[in-house]
């Protein structure tokens, strides 16, 4: 599976909630981001959870999202961030209008 | 109760004076108890011992957080091998020896005098194991696993790390497959320190990011 990110990407978290062992933090869902590197492939978390190979492997990235893009009442400077492990299949492109 | 707090004879049970024990709080939790269940049929259908499981338990305690300090060090002393562990943090760990490393994939992130890094594992409670022991309970606590991701900053406060405005404060939640490592400045007052002697100041707090390292901490 080839990778559909770049670093630098800018990319949105699907704001979606099925059941089942998900790796995407509730509270990033829906947030915007950029990619901040691709870290390779892996099983499907949600399928190994549930004792199936995860295959075929996926792209895993790591998302850096402004804490104020986060939080509305986020408290520290407005650089401050929060970078987090997003598989391929919870992101979809985003408007490049936020600058991480 | 008797008023006579210690001039005997008195009534109350000096049992009850102390803390309860932290496993003597009521019936065994769920997991717990299926946890028991499936070693004991792993002992029965001789698929695993009684003595692999506690070589493993002791091996894994004496993994500590010693093994990430010489690599901390090591980046202070070599800007080579800094360079070389931030783009791959396991091949800097093998590079030095620590070649027991599973299936770790490790991410080291580099504080500056203009970045702050910090680690949590919001979804349960993901640890550099392989390379720094086993966590502290706080780290596995809801409190700070709720907190630190979105008051970072306060929670830092509280473990008596403030950091100023100019510096950028950068969460790293480890949600799935890499396991992270901060790299911390090396502390002003440390210029011609062994490696050693630069290893021992680098506790387990500062490779997580809820403390810097002090040259006033020397030891060796």
């Amino acid at each position: 599976m080839s990778a559909r990110f770049r670093a630098g990407d800018a990319v949105a978290v699907r704001a979606a909630y099925p059941p089942g062992h998900i790796r995407t933090p509730y509270y990033i869902r829906g947030k915007r981001g950029i990619i901040e590197r691709l870290c390779g492939e892996f099983a499907n978390p949600e399928e190994l959870a549930f004792g199936r190979d995860g295959l075929p492997e996926r792209p895993l990235y790591r998302v850096r999202f402004r804490q104020q893009d986060v939080w509305p009442d986020y408290g520290g400077t407005p650089e401050d961030t929060v970078d987090i492990e997003i598989f391929e299949h919870w992101l979809e492109p985003a408007a490049r209008e936020i600058t991480a | 109760m008797s008023e006579r707090v210690h001039g005997h004879p008195h009534d109350h049970d000096h049992a009850r004076t102390f803390q309860p024990d932290h496993d003597d709080g009521g019936p065994m939790p769920y997991l717990q108890v299926m946890e028991i269940a499936t070693r004991e049929l792993l002992f029965e259908k001789g698929i695993i011992t009684p003595d692999e499981v506690r070589r493993q338990i002791e091996r894994m305690d004496e993994r500590g957080r010693w093994r990430g300090a010489r690599v901390v060090a090591r980046a202070w002393m070599d800007p080579a091998f800094k360079a070389r562990l931030l783009a791959n943090g396991r091949a800097g760990c093998e590079e030095m020896g620590i070649t027991d490393l599973e299936a770790l994939r490790l991410v080291v992130v580099e504080n500056t005098d203009k970045v702050h890094n910090v680690i949590v594992c919001t979804l349960c409670s993901c640890y550099p194991k392989p390379l720094m022991g086993l966590p502290p309970s706080w780290y596995k606590s809801l409190p700070y696993r709720k907190r630190v991701v979105r008051e970072p900053r306060a929670v830092l406060k509280e473990f008596g790390l403030e950091l100023p405005d100019d510096v950028v404060v950068r969460v790293h939640d480890s949600t799935a497959d890499m396991r992270y490592m901060v790299l911390p400045r090396r502390p002003d007052g440390t210029e011609g320190w062994s490696e050693e002697a630069l290893a021992a100041i680098v506790t387990r707090d500062c490779m997580l990011g809820t403390a810097v390292p002090r040259a006033t901490e020397r030891r060796i």
